[in-house]
């Protein structure tokens, strides 16, 4: 049973992060590209005040799959890298955390547009 | 003839003689199927992108326009043609097929009414005999231009409308070379109004006040009244912009909800098919006049039409830059000879 739990922690998490940007997008005239800027921001932002890691916690890949995940990781980096290296880990902290996600982004990607072909819905 | 403010009226009164319409597979799910001449069935149309589809299109509808009417394209003495996409590239790059004059249009959604506006015209000054108006647009590759290309998946908001994939086409001839019967008597270009809407995603409401200060003048100009014309029929406003329309017509104690069709609506099935506010683009109405409507005129089920396409002149630029959307509505009095 305690697999079916954690997964529902996930579903639970991740689906109220996402339920928060339909709401952003069917409510609010915020354009798309504003949401995924503000939800990396967002993720900074409560990872600075603490907010964020209670929620990955519970949530685990529910709350660091989602964009806002991201910025919780560019802010944990950045922090390790200032404890490491001082002042410069400010510049390089955030993206060395999240250089797995980046290059695995655009290596699936370009996999994925080898077998798939864009169509209408 | 320049009549009243901003209306001319064409006194050679040229007929558009036939049109050709294609449209997309989603269009073709659509209440207007048995209307349109063709369809693709595939939105790559057999080719390797968005953009060779959408001219592959314009040309297909531009050729079958001249096998409809019987003549070659050494018989037209102009084409007028437009798209969405930078540099009008779709018209430019299909009209390369044709050994004929060409002239690009931009008026977003409006390019179509632009065509046949310029088209009477040029037929009114004696220059020429027979000219195409053409305008085309697909979803694919206006996502790309003025949104995300198709691969980001990007959600919509529900006040946006979808382009249509779709093109069409009218030939307009002087009466004495070619004649149904079918004859634009007026034009009104519109003038650009701004009441400073910034969303992209609501276009209807940019280009409702537009359409209402075209028809107005229009109706003024010609001493009309609403009730002369059989629909006053608008390119895309969409349900939002529709509703914005009827609301400032009431405003003025006019009722203009029975006269009132919106291309942008007709082409879909609201209920069953996934297009948020309605359709829009430049083939919406060049594709839904060219079949639809020209049917019902010739059926002679509607017999004075005003015919306004609407066009929203922002770019994905401007709007980034904050810019609010320049709206604009051209106006066409189609009229059958009774």
């Amino acid at each position: 049973m305690d697999i079916f739990l954690e997964y529902g922690k996930v579903f639970l998490t991740g689906g109220i992060i996402c339920t928060i940007g339909q709401i952003l997008i069917d409510k609010t005239k915020i354009t798309p590209a504003r949401i995924l800027t503000l939800f990396v921001t967002l993720g900074v932002v409560l990872g600075f005040l603490g907010i964020y890691e209670p929620i990955y916690n519970f949530g685990q890949c529910g709350a660091s799959v989602p964009i806002s995940g991201f910025g919780y990781s560019l802010y944990k980096g950045t922090v390790k890298a200032i404890a490491e290296q001082g002042f410069i880990g400010i510049f390089t902290g955030g993206v060395s955390a999240t250089a797995g996600g980046i290059a695995a982004a655009v290596v699936f990607g370009f996999l994925a547009s080898l077998f798939a072909k864009p169509t209408i819905k | 003839m320049k009549i009243g403010k901003q209306t001319f009226k064409i006194e050679c009164k040229p007929c558009i003689y036939s049109t050709s319409s294609i449209v997309g597979p989603k269009e073709m799910q659509g209440p207007l199927a048995n209307y349109f001449d063709l369809h693709i069935k595939d939105v790559f149309f057999d080719e390797k992108t968005f953009e060779k589809s959408e001219s592959k299109m314009l040309e297909s509808c531009i050729n079958n326009l001249l096998v409809k009417s019987g003549i070659t394209e050494h018989d037209v003495d102009v084409i007028f043609s437009g798209d969405l996409l930078n540099q009008c590239i779709s018209s430019g790059f299909a009209i390369r097929a044709f050994d004929t004059p060409f002239l690009g249009l931009y008026g977003a959604c409006s390019t179509f009414c632009e065509g046949l506006l310029l088209s009477s015209l040029l037929l009114e000054s004696n220059c020429a005999n027979q000219i195409v108006a053409a305008a085309s647009s697909h979803f694919c590759s206006a996502e790309r231009q003025f949104r995300m290309p198709l691969e980001h998946g990007n959600q919509k908001s529900p006040t946006a409308q979808a382009t249509v994939t779709a093109s069409g086409a009218a030939l307009v001839t002087r009466r004495e070379i070619a004649d149904n019967g079918i004859h634009i008597t007026h034009v009104t270009p519109g003038k650009i109004i701004d009441l400073g809407v910034t969303d992209m995603s609501n276009m209807g409401a940019a280009m409702a006040p537009a359409v209402f200060s075209t028809v107005s003048n229009h109706l003024n100009d010609t001493g009309r009244d609403i009730n002369y014309y059989d629909a006053i029929i608008t390119g895309d406003l969409g349900l939002h912009g529709t509703d914005m329309l009827i609301q400032l017509f009431k405003n003025e104690g006019i009722d203009i909800s029975k006269k009132h069709k919106d291309c942008g609506i007709l082409i879909y099935d609201e209920k069953k098919q996934d297009v948020n506010c309605g359709g829009s683009g430049c083939g919406c109405v060049a594709s839904v006049f060219s079949s639809y409507f020209f049917n019902e005129l010739k059926a002679k089920n509607l017999n004075k039409i005003l015919l306004v396409a609407t066009g929203a002149l922002m770019s994905p630029l401007s709007s980034s830059q904050g810019e609010s959307i320049p709206g604009i509505a051209h106006a066409i009095a189609i009229e059958n000879e009774v």
